[in-house]
């Protein structure tokens, strides 16, 4: 398994996409916190960068890579390799390098000017964020042989959850704000990864306006610890669920 | 000549004035005692120990002296100091536990309708109101320390208590663990000063019907509610901090009703929300900073002829927001650090006037868990297209003349 990872790994090495990648989240950061003495706005830059930027480099990235490595994928499957080895180590080969892309490029000038809570939650979140895209990925590619198909849904669920489904509860807020909806809010963030990923910073760069009465019912369910980690595992969950259904779906398919 | 002699003679005895001392192992060993022997203009010195004799009353011009910090202890039971004479000094006691009546309101340190009072160098600790001066005038409190221990409103008193005075001044208290830090309630031509006021029950300062004061330099920093300045008029708030009031509502500056008055110099940093304004007339707000609080200022469509010029604006989730759409405030030469516009004519203020009101803070106002949304792509691009074409909030909410760069302060 670990040889199969390697060659993924080397493989995407060679493809340069995730060199520029790396290269463009560099520049980025560095530039935005370079810019002034506070490190305010460069915070704001890597925060849309988290949530515009890496969900749709990694989603269309590992979509492609999977669609054109297909046969590459029919000749291991003539080894004498388990199937779900081969699908693990594939994901496993694709995480670590866009993981490692948002670590080099945006991790360590966020380490440097800004090694406090606020740093380091976008450092996680940023690349559980990349595993959650992977995983989709794998999901879209899987649901159909038709690669233009493939990387047309793969398009699909970015734009969804990076659009719109912040504007649907922008929606539903307004059409039910005569209800007492705050609660049912909460629970229907965890339906999206990037709300999830978006509220555990603010709660850390925007604490001031998190604790007022507006943020209070937030805050009191993602502020605590037992909050912090539901809307971890939540995170996580959104990578293996999409991941386990790919699985399954490899494991069975007829190729 | 004999006579100017005499009457020199006269006046000379009158100024002589004892020194009676209190103390474990001096003649007089009560407190009570020493201030019943005293005469008017006598010093009463207490030497260090612990006097546990209830209430005690000063009705008699003295000095009152602590040597070395004696401990006068109000064993949960009676008001331990109460000053009924003009012209008294407390200087260096510790003043421990006063008793608690909600009727009686007993104090550490109390002043019954009495002048030229001077309150100094003391250690308050545990009281249920720390100093308390009831329709006195020209009194001094200065460099005393009040602790308490309040965990709810109703259970603990004031800090610092004044009524119904006139030319008070508050110099160099530290006050924490108090419902108010320092309260003020029709008190005319006072000075706060240089007090530092964390972590009480309610309000750092409390201010209410009280003309013509200053505040300068104090520290009010983690207190339940922040300040409140209400109903009042003429009142100069300078060079104050206002730190870390976080909560349901609480505000680093709440002004109700308040006007002709200025508040310039001071810096707000981590509130919920920096000042927020209601009914406010005639007010200067000019060089202060706003930095890192959820709202920079609220200023509510109630608040007519404020100005607001020259301050900085860093870092705060949102600068300015309003509950109305009728704009009666003036916006000028202030540092926006979200302004985007530019300066081509290099004089350090922007070409394009910027609209301090953001969309979402419009939003929130109506819908608190719009909150919910925040920095998230599509708030972003609403406020990004709101700035350039206000629609829902009004589009003279506007600073005409931003500056490039934030102010030295």
């Amino acid at each position: 398994m670990n040889r199969i990872i390697r060659i993924i790994f080397l493989d995407i090495l060679k493809n340069k996409i995730v060199l520029a990648y790396t290269i463009i989240l560099g520049i980025l950061s560095w530039s935005s916190f370079g810019l002034e003495d506070n490190s305010a706005k460069g915070l704001l830059t890597i925060l849309s960068i988290i949530l515009f930027t890496v969900p749709l480099v990694s989603i269309l990235f590992a979509t492609i890579y999977l669609y054109n490595s297909s046969e590459f994928i029919e000749l291991l499957l003539s080894q004498p390799i388990k199937r779900k080895k081969i699908w693990l180590s594939l994901f496993l080969g694709l995480s670590l390098s866009m993981v490692l892309a948002f670590f080099i490029g945006a991790g360590i000038p966020l380490l440097v000017y800004a090694p406090d809570s606020v740093g380091i939650m976008m450092l996680i979140v940023g690349c559980l964020i990349s595993l959650v895209f992977v995983a989709l990925a794998f999901l879209s590619s899987i649901l159909t042989r038709d690669k233009s198909k493939g990387i047309g849904i793969a398009i699909m669920s970015w734009l969804y959850f990076a659009l719109l489904f912040d504007g649907i509860v922008l929606f539903l807020l307004f059409q039910f704000s005569d209800y007492p909806i705050e609660k049912a809010m909460v629970a229907v963030t965890a339906l999206s990864p990037i709300d999830l990923a978006r509220i555990q910073i603010l709660l850390q760069l925007d604490a001031s306006a998190m604790m007022g009465y507006t943020g209070a019912i937030f805050k009191d369910f993602f502020g605590t610890s037992l909050g912090l980690l539901i809307s971890f595992l939540l995170l996580c969950l959104w990578v293996v669920v999409p991941f386990f259904i790919s699985l399954i779906k490899f494991k069975n398919k007829d190729l | 000549m004999k006579i100017v002699l005499y009457i020199c003679l006269f006046f000379s005895s009158l100024l002589h004035a004892n020194v009676i001392e209190v103390g474990h192992n001096k003649p007089i060993k009560s407190i009570k005692k020493a201030i019943a022997l005293a005469k008017a203009g006598d010093t009463v010195m207490v030497y260090k120990g612990l006097y546990k004799e209830g209430n005690i009353i000063i009705n008699k011009r003295i000095v009152f002296l602590g040597k070395n910090v004696p401990v006068l202890d109000g064993q949960k039971k009676y008001e331990v100091l109460s000053i009924k004479a003009d012209s008294v000094v407390v200087d260096g006691f510790k003043v421990i536990k006063s008793g608690y009546a909600t009727l009686e309101d007993p104090c550490g340190i109390k002043v019954y309708n009495k002048n030229y009072v001077v309150i100094q160098n003391n250690v308050l600790d545990d009281n249920f109101f720390g100093i308390y001066i009831q329709n006195g005038s020209h009194c001094i409190i200065k460099n005393n320390r009040l602790t308490a221990y309040g965990k709810e409103e109703q259970s603990i008193g004031n800090g610092i208590h004044c009524w119904k005075s006139d030319s008070l001044q508050i110099i160099g208290n530290t006050i924490s663990g108090h419902r108010d830090g320092i309260y003020f309630e029709f008190v005319t031509n006072s000075v706060i000063w240089r007090n530092i006021s964390t972590r009480n029950v309610r309000y750092g300062l409390h201010f209410m019907f009280s003309n013509d004061d200053a505040y300068i330099s104090n520290i009010f920093k983690n207190n339940g509610a922040g300040v409140a300045v209400m109903f009042t008029k003429n009142v100069k708030m300078f060079n104050n901090f206002f730190e870390e009031n976080w909560g349901d509502a609480a505000y680093g500056l709440f002004l109700k009703e308040i006007s002709d008055s200025y508040i310039i110099g001071n810096k707000f940093s981590k509130n919920t929300s920096g000042i927020h304004m209601e009914g406010t007339n005639r007010i200067q707000v000019e060089k202060n900073v706003f930095k890192a609080n959820g709202w920079g200022m609220k200023i509510l469509a109630s608040c007519s002829d404020n100005v607001i010029k020259n301050n900085n604006f860093l870092g705060n989730t949102f600068d300015i927001s309003t509950n109305g759409s009728l704009v009666l405030n003036t916006f000028n030469n202030n540092y926006w650090d979200k302004y985007e516009g530019y300066d081509l004519d290099k004089n350090g203020v922007g070409d394009v006037p910027f609209h301090p009101l953001s969309l979402f803070a419009v939003l929130t106002e109506r819908n608190p868990s719009a909150m919910l949304l925040f920095r998230s792509f599509m708030i972003t691009l609403l406020d990004k297209s709101e700035r350039i074409l206000p629609s829902i909030t009004p589009d003279n909410f506007v600073d005409n003349s931003p500056l490039m760069h934030s102010l030295p302060l």
